[in-house]
C-alpha cells in the first residue's frame, strides 16, 4: 500500500531549484534511504513534506491528504514526525517535557482542564509518564531513570535518543530521520540504529525515510535507496544497485 | 550511621524554616532601620553575607529543605509574613511598602507568564497596570469593587489584544519595540484626554469589598494594613494560578513556544494560540494589580504609568530570575523598598536599577532564585 506519493515535487529559493520535479513513492512499513552529496536537496525534501517550506509546483500526498496544502501542525496531526540534522530539543526542559512536546496530539490542552481539573490532569500525566518511560527504556535504561532532568545535562547520543523518542511517542505512520549519525561514533550509531529498529517492531506499518552519509548505516537498515543530486533524483533501487550506478559514482566522486 | 560533616537536621524542615525566619528577621530590621548608616549597614551585610552563605553551602541546604517540604515552607512563609504585618501594623510607611510590593508582584507574575514562559516581551507593563488604575478611577464610584478589579483586568487584556497581530508578526527586538511604542502611546493618550483628567489625573475611591471599607483603619492599625491583607490574598491567588499554569500541558506549550517555534510547528503546537493566551493572561493580571493598587493610592495620573515604570517591572523579572515565581516576589521587594529606604539614592533610583540589572546579568544571569525544571507533581 502506498503511503507517501510525491509527483514532480519542486521547491525553489529565488532562482535556485532546491528540489527539482521529484517523483517518489513509499509504502507503509518501508525503510527508504535518502542519500546524495551536501546541498542535493535531502533536507529540503523533509522540509517540503513537513510543511516548513512551500513547494513551488508538484504534489505530495500522504494517504488521502494533500501535504502541499497543509500547515506543519496539520501534517503532524496526520502522522508524520521527524528529527533534525542539528538537534532541536528544548535544552532547559526535562527529558519528559521534550518527549511530551512530541506527544501534543494526544494531550488535553483546554485552559479550564489544565487549571481546574487537576485530578484528571494528574491521572493523564501519570499515564504519559509511564508511556514515556517505557519508550525511553527501549533506547536506554539509564536514560529512562533520569526522565525529569534537563536535556542540557545529557550527552550527544542521549539527546539523539530523546529526539527520536519525541518523534515516535505520538505513534506516527511516517518517521523522517535527518542524519541520525551526525556527531556520533560508529559504535554509537550502530547501537542507535538497533534501538530504532527495535522500537519499530512495536509500531507496525511505520515507514521511515532516513537521510544518512554513513553508507554502512544505509546499507544495513534501508530496503530501498533514492539518490539526489542538485535537487534531482538520479538513481533509485536497492543499495547494491544504487552504489553501482554510474551517475551516483559521478555525483560522489566526480569524473576524470 | 551518619556520615561525617552531614548535620543531623539535613533533610528535615529545620534549614528551610530557619531560612524563612532569617529573611523575616532581616526584613524586620530593614523596615525598622531609620538612620542611613543602619540601612547601608544592612545592605552591606546582605551583599556580603548572602554570597558567603552560598559558598558555605547553607543556601543550597535551605533550598533543598524547602523543595522537600513544600507544605511546611508555604506555612512558614505565611506565618512569617503575618508576623511582620502584625509588628508593623500601625506604621503607614511599612504597610504601604509591603502592599506595593505585593501588587507589583502580581503584575510581574503576569509578565512572567508572557516573557518567562511564552517568551513574549512586554515593555508596556506599566501601561496595562495603568489601564486597571483608570478603570478603578472611572468605574469605582458606580460598580462593586470586586467587579471593578475583574473589569480592570479584562480591559487590560482587551486593550492588549490590539497588540496581538503586530506581536505575532515580529520577533525579538521588533516585538519589544512595538510594546515600547504602545506604552508611550498609552501615556500620551491619557495625558491629552480631558475626560480622563489629563496630566492631573483622577481621584480613585478607596477599596470597598462587600461593605468592608478598607480606608477605615481597624483600631490602632494603619489603614494600609487592610490593603496588605487584600494584596496578600490577591497575590496568593495569582501565584496559585500561575503555578498551576506552569505545571500543566499549557505551561509546557508556552515553554516550547519560547524555546523553538520551528520544532513547535513540526509537533503540532499552535504558536499563535499560546502566545495570545500568555499575553492575555499576563495583561489581565497586570490590570487587576493596577486596579487594586490605584484604589490604595487614591489617585491615578499619566506620570505613574511611564515607560520607566515598565522598565522597573522588566528589571524585577530579570533580577528575580526569568520564569521564577518566588524570584519575582523577592526582586519586587528589593527593587521597590531599597530606594525608599536609601534616601540618598531616591534621585538616582533608575541608575540603581540599571546597575542592579547589569550586575545580575553579569554575575548571575539566571537570577537571584533561578527557575527550576518543571515538576508536575510537586
Amino acid at each position: 500500500m502506498t503511503l507517501l506519493r510525491c509527483h514532480e515535487l519542486t521547491v525553489r529559493f529565488g532562482g535556485l531549484v532546491a528540489l527539482d520535479r521529484l517523483d517518489l513513492e513509499l509504502a507503509a512499513g518501508e525503510i527508504l534511504g535518502l542519500i546524495g552529496p551536501n546541498g542535493s536537496g535531502k533536507t529540503t525534501f523533509f522540509n517540503a513534506i513537513t510543511g516548513i517550506y512551500r513547494s513551488a509546483a508538484g504534489r505530495a500526498t500522504f494517504g488521502e491528504h494533500e501535504l502541499t496544502a497543509m500547515s506543519p501542525q496539520r501534517i503532524y496531526g496526520v502522522g508524520i514526525t521527524r528529527t533534525f540534522q542539528r538537534s532541536r530539543l528544548a535544552l532547559p526542559l526535562s527529558v519528559f517535557d521534550n518527549i511530551m512536546i512530541g506527544n501534543h496530539r494526544l494531550l488535553h490542552h483546554g485552559l479550564a482542564f489544565n487549571l481546574f481539573r487537576r485530578r484528571a490532569l494528574r491521572a493523564e500525566l501519570e499515564a504519559h509518564v509511564d508511556k514515556a518511560r517505557a519508550l525511553v527504556a527501549t533506547f536506554s535504561k539509564p536514560l529512562a531513570a533520569r526522565l525529569f532532568e534537563p536535556v542540557a545535562t545529557f550527552s550527544m547520543i542521549d539527546r539523539r535518543r530523546i529526539e527520536i523518542c519525541r518523534a515516535l511517542v505520538s505513534e506516527p505512520r511516517l518517521l523522517l530521520l535527518d542524519e541520525p549519525s551526525a556527531g556520533m561514533t560508529h559504535e554509537e550509531t550502530r547501537e542507535l540504529m538497533d534501538d530504532i529498529l527495535a522500537a519499530r517492531e512495536r509500531l507496525p506499518g511505520l515507514a521511515i525515510v532516513i537521510i544518512e552519509h554513513e553508507m554502512n548505516v544505509i546499507e544495513r537498515v534501508s530496503q530501498r535507496c533514492a539518490v539526489l543530486n542538485y535537487g534531482r533524483k538520479i538513481a533509485e533501487g536497492t543499495y547494491a544497485e544504487v552504489a553501482a550506478a554510474r551517475e551516483v559514482q559521478v555525483a560522489y566522486l566526480g569524473t576524470e | 550511621m551518619k556520615k561525617e560533616g552531614v548535620p543531623a537536621f539535613a533533610g528535615t524542615t529545620i534549614p528551610g524554616l530557619a531560612g524563612i525566619a532569617a529573611v523575616a528577621v532581616y526584613s524586620y530590621f530593614f523596615l525598622h532601620a531609620e538612620s542611613q548608616a543602619a540601612v547601608l549597614g544592612l545592605v552591606a551585610a546582605a551583599v556580603i553575607g548572602v554570597p558567603v552563605l552560598g559558598r558555605l553551602g547553607w543556601l543550597s541546604r535551605v533550598g533543598a529543605s524547602l523543595a522537600q517540604h513544600r507544605a511546611a515552607g508555604r506555612i512558614g512563609i505565611a506565618v512569617a509574613l503575618l508576623i511582620v504585618i502584625a509588628l508593623f501594623r500601625s506604621e503607614h510607611f511599612a504597610m504601604l511598602m509591603l502592599a506595593s510590593v505585593l501588587f507589583y508582584t502580581i503584575a510581574c507574575l503576569g509578565l512572567t507568564v508572557q516573557f518567562g514562559y511564552a517568551g513574549v516581551v512586554n515593555f508596556a507593563g506599566a501601561a496595562f497596570f495603568g489601564v486597571g488604575g483608570y478603570t478603578s478611577a472611572v468605574l469605582g464610584a458606580q460598580l462593586p469593587h470586586i467587579a471593578v478589579l475583574v473589569i480592570g483586568g479584562l480591559l487590560a487584556a482587551l486593550l492588549g489584544s490590539v497588540l496581538i497581530l503586530p506581536i505575532l508578526r515580529t520577533r525579538g527586538h521588533y516585538a519589544a519595540l512595538i510594546t515600547v511604542a504602545f506604552g508611550i502611546l498609552f501615556r500620551t493618550f491619557i495625558e491629552v484626554n480631558d475626560a480622563l483628567g489629563g496630566p492631573q489625573g483622577l481621584q480613585v475611591k478607596g477599596m470597598n469589598l462587600f461593605g468592608w471599607d478598607l480606608n477605615t483603619p481597624i483600631g490602632e492599625w494603619s489603614f494600609y494594613a487592610n490593603y496588605v491583607l487584600v494584596a496578600l490574598a490577591l497575590a496568593a491567588l495569582a501565584f496559585v494560578l500561575v503555578r498551576r499554569l506552569e505545571r500543566s500541558w499549557v505551561g509546557l506549550n508556552l515553554d516550547a513556544v519560547r524555546l523553538d517555534e520551528t520544532a513547535c510547528a513540526v509537533f503540532g503546537i499552535d504558536v499563535a494560540r499560546w502566545k495570545i493566551l500568555a499575553f492575555t493572561i499576563g495583561n489581565f493580571l497586570a490590570g487587576v494589580a493596577g486596579a487594586a493598587y490605584s484604589m490604595m493610592t487614591g489617585f491615578v495620573a499619566p506620570n505613574s504609568f511611564t515607560f520607566a515604570d515598565s522598565l522597573i517591572m522588566v528589571s524585577i523579572i530579570l533580577l528575580g530570575g526569568v520564569g521564577s515565581l518566588w524570584g519575582v516576589a523577592l526582586a519586587a521587594a528589593i527593587v521597590l523598598v531599597l530606594p525608599e529606604k536609601l534616601q540618598a539614592l531616591q534621585e538616582y533610583r533608575f541608575l540603581l536599577y540599571a546597575v542592579l540589572v547589569i550586575i545580575i546579568l553579569l554575575a548571575r544571569p539566571q537570577g537571584l532564585i533561578p527557575r527550576r525544571a518543571r515538576d508536575y507533581f510537586a
